[in-house]
């Protein structure tokens, strides 16, 4: 197996604050990481310093072939190569579901209209929302919004996602919509790193968590390894809840 | 064709410059005092319990506010001397600047009055405060508060529009240009450096503004953020 | 002295309305194309060009109108461009426009939430595409309001046009007044002329920001 996501000695300050203080971790091919630990671990911004929504100011960082501590980076064919969905959504409240899914593909990949509408529909099918291409976000649940945001990513035939704590801005009864549609996704061998405060999610469908602590990768293993913590860190953060 | 700037001959004519600068400002210092009165008042009597003083403050300020100031000025100047009122031009350009930023005034202040929630003025009447009472401390204290900068602002864009009044013979800081240009042929360095007289004293006005409401709003200098 | 006023004066103020609205629309289009570009230099991502276009908004709304018409109609006169009346006024009222148009259409695009920017960059969006097709259709909705809001501040800026002799509806107005000599009556009807053009557009711009911010409370 060849890893897809590969971060060597990553370090990232806002300002003053250092916020990852050498993170090294990777991602196989079809792998599902699961990244926890309390806010301010840094797990979100690691994540989003794989797609270069943040710059990384040293270490090594290579996603699908792309250098991104190389100034010769191609923003845009990484962009391509990585969808990734955030924990507020971000649809287009002006767009319709079936303009918000068929934007990038239009835009980016130059595919004709009907092409893309049925690229669409394709998207929609595999989150469940075939019937919703019309619709305009405000008239979605949270859950169906996020499953559009998910389907937005997937039309751009993404070889990697990132998840940023997809559920946190949703009501219980509504997480699990989202959290099936991710296992159905994980199932089919995509290859994802996911943020979560969901545990059962974590131990249930990633291949391997990591617990980040104060900007570094704490404990790291299989989903089991969250029956049976290491480090105090995890032992605590896992009896707190979150 | 070939240009050559001559901003030395103009240098002779410092003495007048500062002269038309220090009327302006002293015209809308006097302009903004009565001006913050007249909107006020205008303010509380939109909101007021009688319709026909809420009628005629609303007027009052659509039609400053939909008419251009020059016709302004010249409907009050012209038309108070045509009935035998000859104002000294002093007067008149600050009766006219008085006139037109008091609407605008009463606007902003208005604005500001309808962001007090209800809830405070019945809790003050609960208190058993009196109407001007909580005119004063509920409701028109937190409002200027509020809306300070949108007020100031304007303040800063009478200051600037006060050029208008050279169209009356004023001789603040546009009058004096006027008279200096056709002395000293010179119009575009006289109008450059009367440009920069304004931007410097539109700074010089915000700086004013800031400091004073630094003093009127401990609140705000003490949480650090605008409200 | 001069007599009364006949519909013959009447009819001459009317061609100034004209004249009126002609000069406003050339400043807004002119200053709404301007003042575009102000708007893409301030949201710019050097802060080189962000610092430029800050300092040329401080520097048009630090002056006043009327001065800047001055140095407009002598700086054009000087370097040897004669333009007509009507373009002198139509080029500082543009510049004027700029700042003002600019600096309303930046603040509308910046209230668009930081996370659209986000998406859209995780899309492989380019800026520019981002801009077009994501950023702007939304703030339009924002700027709606204030646009036309400032559309009445056009007009009435015209006014000032007449102080370097183009007979747009003030100047026309002097003209009358100076053959009859009846300040309170034609000054009034130049006054009410101009409220008749501008509080429509006042009424309407607030009624779009009711809509707007009805709208924006139902989706919050």
């Amino acid at each position: 197996m060849s890893a897809v996501v590969k971060l060597h000695d990553i370090h990232k300050s806002f300002g003053t604050v250092e916020v990852l203080k050498g993170v090294s971790f990777e991602i196989d091919r079809g792998e599902v990481v699961a990244i926890i630990g309390r806010s301010g671990s840094g797990k979100s911004t690691a994540l989003r310093c794989i797609n270069r929504l943040e710059t990384i100011q040293s270490g090594t960082l290579e996603v699908c072939g792309h250098r991104l501590d190389q100034p010769t980076l191609d923003l845009r064919a990484l962009r391509q190569d990585v969808g990734m969905v955030f924990q507020s959504y971000n649809l287009f409240p002006h767009l319709t579901v079936e303009q918000n899914i068929t934007l990038a593909p239009r835009r980016v990949k130059r595919l004709p209209n009907s092409q893309a509408r049925a690229l669409a529909q394709a998207s929609l099918e595999r989150v469940g929302l075939a019937e919703k291409i019309d619709c305009y976000p405000e008239q979605l649940s949270g859950g169906q919004q996020q499953r559009v945001a998910i389907a937005r990513s997937l039309a751009m035939q993404p070889k990697v996602m990132l998840f940023d704590e997809v559920t946190s801005a949703l009501d219980p009864q509504l997480t699990g919509e989202v959290l099936r549609v991710m296992e159905t996704l994980a199932q089919g061998g995509m290859t994802m790193a996911v943020v979560t405060h969901e545990m059962t999610f974590a131990r249930r469908v990633a291949d391997r968590v990591i617990f980040m602590h104060q900007g570094r990768v704490w404990e790291t293993g299989p989903g089991e390894m969250l029956e049976n913590p290491q480090t105090p860190e995890l032992q605590a953060f896992l009896s707190n809840g979150l | 064709m070939k240009y050559t700037f001559d901003f030395a001959s103009l240098q002779e004519y410092w003495p007048e410059f500062l002269r038309g600068a220090l009327m302006t400002l002293e015209m809308t210092a006097i302009a903004t005092v009565l001006g913050m009165v007249i909107g006020v008042l205008c303010a509380i009597g939109r909101r007021g319990k009688r319709p026909w003083l809420a009628a005629l403050c609303g007027a009052y300020v659509e039609v400053v506010r939909n008419t251009p100031y020059l016709i302004q000025i010249f409907f009050i100047f012209f038309g108070l001397a045509s009935a035998g009122l000859k104002l000294p031009i002093f007067a008149a350009a600050i009766l006219t600047m008085v006139f037109n930023v008091g609407a605008y005034t009463a606007e902003i202040v208005r604005a500001g009055m309808d962001t007090i929630h209800p809830g405070q003025i019945e809790a003050a009447e609960a208190l058993g405060l009196s109407v001007p009472q909580i005119y004063w401390d509920v409701i028109l204290r937190p409002s200027l508060e509020r809306v300070y900068p949108s007020l100031t602002g304007q303040f800063v864009l009478m200051m600037l529009s006060s050029s208008v009044t050279s169209q009356i013979s004023a001789e603040e800081l546009t009058g004096v240009a006027n008279s200096v240009q056709s002395e000293s042929f010179r119009s575009f360095e006289t109008f450059i450096v009367v440009a920069v007289l304004y931007f410097l004293m539109a700074m010089l006005l915000k700086f004013a503004f800031f400091l004073v409401g630094q003093a009127m709003f401990p609140r705000r200098r003490r949480l650090g953020t605008p409200l | 002295m001069g007599g009364s006023f006949t519909i013959n004066h009447f009819l001459y103020l009317l061609q100034g309305v004209g004249w009126t609205i002609v000069l406003s629309a050339l400043a807004f289009a002119l200053g709404g194309v301007a003042g575009f570009g102000v708007m893409l230099l301030r949201t710019a991502r050097s802060a080189l060009l962000r610092r430029i276009s800050f300092l040329y908004v401080q520097l048009i709304q630090g002056t006043p109108l009327l001065i800047l018409l001055f140095v407009v109609y002598f700086g054009l006169g000087v370097v040897g461009i004669e333009l007509p009346p009507l373009l002198a006024a139509g080029v500082s009222l543009m510049v004027y426009c700029s700042a003002f148009l600019g600096e309303i259409w930046r603040g509308c695009v910046e209230s668009v939430p930081r996370t659209q920017w986000e998406a859209s960059e995780g899309l492989a969006l380019t800026r520019w595409q981002t801009l077009v097709d994501v950023i702007l259709p939304q703030a339009a909705r924002i700027a709606t309001p204030p646009t036309v809001g400032f559309l009445v501040q056009v007009l009435k800026s015209t006014s000032l046009a007449s102080v370097v002799g183009f007979v747009e509806l003030t100047r026309a107005a002097q003209v009358v007044n100076n053959s009859l000599f009846t300040p309170f009556l034609v000054f009034g009807i130049a006054g009410v002329l101009y409220f008749a053009l501008c509080y429509p557009l006042s009424r309407w711009s607030r009624s779009l920001e009711r809509k707007l911010n009805v709208g924006r409370r139902q989706a919050a």
